[in-house]
């Protein structure tokens, strides 16, 4: 059974909703306070404008107050009154006093608690009569009966009006408020999606890479996200290296593995050439099969690593199939005369271009004419042929006159699976596989095919390169 | 043919040059570089079998002063570590062929032989027995002025015979030359070969001679 990659657990709240969250009550925050400082301006400014009228009006009523021969005399500003009352049906009192003792106007009047001022009035608020009144009073002195008296003029105002203006500016800003959050809302969500794009987008590059590619990440990224691009980098540069230091470790075991092997297969022979018991040479002809056959697993297998190492992270460059076949077909060409099995080859002398790397196609091209020579008969034949197909793939036929392939024909591109009929001949099964990875890593396809009489057929398909 | 074998595992070069040597060719013996430049310097050779790594050195260096000083005597270079890459740079790096330890050593000498054919007119490969001469490279066989091509396996069998006129080669130890190890071949497989071989010596002054129940061997009629 094949199991997913461990998933690291979710925190409770995923990044997004939680930035959204933020969002959002930081704007009801926001809406909470313009409410209040929006009726609070309101307040103030409508209090100020007010008591400028009622200011102006105790300052003009407090000029019609004249002394006359028979005392006091007082002109009422009804013009100033009537200014007074135009917002909103506001109800006025007065009081007019010569010291603590009240000439004129309305009984208990609240009055200043410290002297006004000749000119400019003072103002505050006290409740009178079951409503809340603002005041502002002005004293002027006046000869009376030649004594100077000081003379208090009060004068109250409802603030009826001032209450509905507070109110609706304050229904007002609660619209407003509530607009806004309505707005902050989706605007939160987008914002915090913004945020977390990068993060996506990052993520997204990890998943879309193959699982052999170690190339450092050169994706854009914001600054706040370079330290995780910077970790993810360091933690590619460990894991290459490791596979690196692993790569080596192949390569030199490898080495050290066939240089003893070498000379063991050496003396083998010279043993197996200056003997002439049969029960000892067959000993000997089994001890250099094996050897042979160590060897060649030894190769497959570094070639195997090597197509696994590069196919996720070659550079595709142009190569010409059929130059690198001719080369390929030329370097087995001493081992086919060994055997006298005679190539024929066919459709290598036109350039055929290729996206790809030269060296996994080579180690392809390698495995599957050692193959088809492995599985030939001695003097047998072998048929290499390469054409474009109509919809532009490079198809490279390899054809041997052996003992083609088992009626009950499993997948013998599958790792280490050889051919019921594989026998007697010499081989790991990794060659085919190795094939096969090559082709997928270019886009391109192996089969095997039974030959047209006897034999098989190694079929390699590569995309033509656009031209 | 001369060799020069520049190996620095003692076994495997005594191993390797005493087999060339059942051949029939001669073969000198360096262990470093030093050595196979001081004898490089005294002695001419037909092919060069070159080791990567020495006590000294890279072969594959070695391999490019040789080139850069426009001596061009045929290399195959001989490696433990096969990966592609190897193979590629070295025959980039002007080396002939690429042979793979652990060898098997009828490989070996088929691809000297094919370097040595590409490299045409560097040796004379003619060699003069009884009535005929045979040509080791271009797998021919001249008799008078008659041209009679030579398969492989003929011309393999051929040439050991030739290496010592006279001597007697029996059956098992011709199979091990000619045949590779990784194929079953039974002892009456030779006959086929020594048939044919015998055809193609018709008329030239010469006897593949068969001693029952010993092997065989070539004489003068």
């Amino acid at each position: 059974m094949r199991r997913g990659p461990p998933r690291a657990q979710p925190a409770r709240l995923s990044l997004r909703r939680r930035l959204a969250w933020q969002f959002a009550a930081l704007s009801a925050l926001l809406v909470v306070a313009l409410f209040f400082s929006v009726r609070f301006a309101a307040e103030r400014a409508s209090r100020a404008s007010q008591d400028a009228v009622l200011g102006a009006a105790v300052i003009s009523v407090g000029d019609g107050i004249r002394a006359q021969d028979m005392g006091l005399a007082l002109d009422l500003p009804y013009a100033t009154f009537s200014m007074l009352g135009a917002m909103g049906g506001e109800r006025i009192f007065y009081s007019l006093s010569i010291g603590p003792r009240l000439v004129t106007g309305y009984q208990q009047l609240p009055q200043p608690s410290q002297r006004p001022g000749d000119l400019s009035p003072v103002f505050w608020s006290a409740d009178y009569r079951g409503s809340r009144l603002r005041l502002a009073a002005i004293t002027r002195r006046v000869l009376l009966e030649n004594r100077i008296e000081e003379i208090t003029v009060v004068l109250g105002q409802t603030r009826y009006g001032q209450a509905v203006i507070a109110r609706d500016t304050a229904r007002s800003a609660v619209w407003i408020g509530l607009a806004i959050l309505a707005l902050a809302g989706p605007l939160a969500l987008w914002a915090a999606r913004a945020v977390i794009r990068p993060v996506d987008r990052l993520a997204e590059a990890v998943t879309r890479r193959g699982p052999h590619d170690l190339r450092p990440f050169r994706h854009p990224a914001p600054r706040e996200l370079l330290p995780l691009v910077g970790a993810l980098n360091g933690l590619i540069a460990r894991l290459r290296t490791a596979l690196q230091l692993a790569e080596t470790f192949i390569f030199e075991a490898a080495h050290r593995i066939r240089t003893p092997l070498s000379l063991v297969r050496t003396e083998a022979e010279m043993a197996l050439a200056e003997t002439s018991d049969p029960g000892t040479r067959q000993r000997l002809r089994r001890m250099i099969r094996a050897i042979g056959e160590s060897s060649r697993s030894a190769n497959q297998i570094l070639d195997h690593a090597m197509v696994l190492y590069r196919s996720d992270q070659f550079d595709a460059a142009p190569v010409d199939f059929a130059a690198l076949a001719g080369s390929v077909l030329r370097s087995v060409q001493p081992v086919a005369e060994m055997r006298e099995i005679t190539m024929h080859a066919e459709g290598l002398d036109l350039p055929r271009m290729v996206s790809g790397d030269g060296r996994m196609i080579e180690v392809a091209l390698r495995n599957i004419l050692d193959n088809a020579l492995k599985y030939s008969p001695d003097e047998g034949e072998v048929w290499i042929r390469l054409e474009a197909t109509e919809d532009r793939i490079a198809r490279l036929s390899v054809c041997d006159r052996g003992r083609g392939l088992p009626p009950d024909q499993p997948d013998l591109t599958a790792r280490f699976l050889r051919g019921s009929n594989a026998g007697d001949v010499v081989g790991s099964g990794l060659g085919l596989t190795i094939v096969a990875e090559v082709a997928a890593a270019h886009g391109g396809s192996f089969s095997l095919q039974p030959g047209s009489e006897k034999g098989a057929c190694a079929i390699l398909s590569l995309p033509l390169s656009q031209p | 043919m001369r060799f020069l074998l520049v190996e620095d595992s003692d076994d495997l070069a005594t191993a390797v040059a005493s087999r060339l040597a059942m051949d029939g060719h001669g073969v000198d013996r360096a262990a470093s570089l030093g050595e196979a430049r001081d004898f490089l310097a005294a002695a001419p050779y037909d092919l060069i079998l070159l080791d990567i790594s020495l006590p000294d050195g890279d072969g594959r260096d070695f391999l490019a002063q040789e080139r850069g000083a426009r001596r061009d005597i045929p290399v195959i270079m001989m490696t433990a570590s096969a990966s592609v890459s190897d193979r590629v740079a070295t025959l980039d790096q002007g080396a002939d062929d690429f042979i793979t330890k652990p060898f098997d050593f009828a490989e070996l000498q088929a691809r000297c032989r094919a370097v040595l054919r590409r490299r045409q007119g560097v040796v004379d490969s003619r060699q003069h027995f009884a009535g005929f001469i045979f040509d080791a490279l271009a797998a021919t066989l001249t008799v008078g002025d008659e041209v009679r091509e030579l398969r492989a396996r003929e011309l393999r069998l051929l040439e050991i015979l030739l290496s010592r006129p006279g001597q007697t080669y029996s059956k098992p130890h011709l199979i091990d030359r000619l045949f590779s190890f990784d194929e079953e071949v039974s002892d009456n497989a030779i006959e086929v070969y020594v048939g044919r071989l015998r055809r193609k010596l018709e008329g030239s002054g010469a006897r593949l001679e068969t001693l029952r129940g010993v092997g065989y061997r070539l004489i003068p009629e």
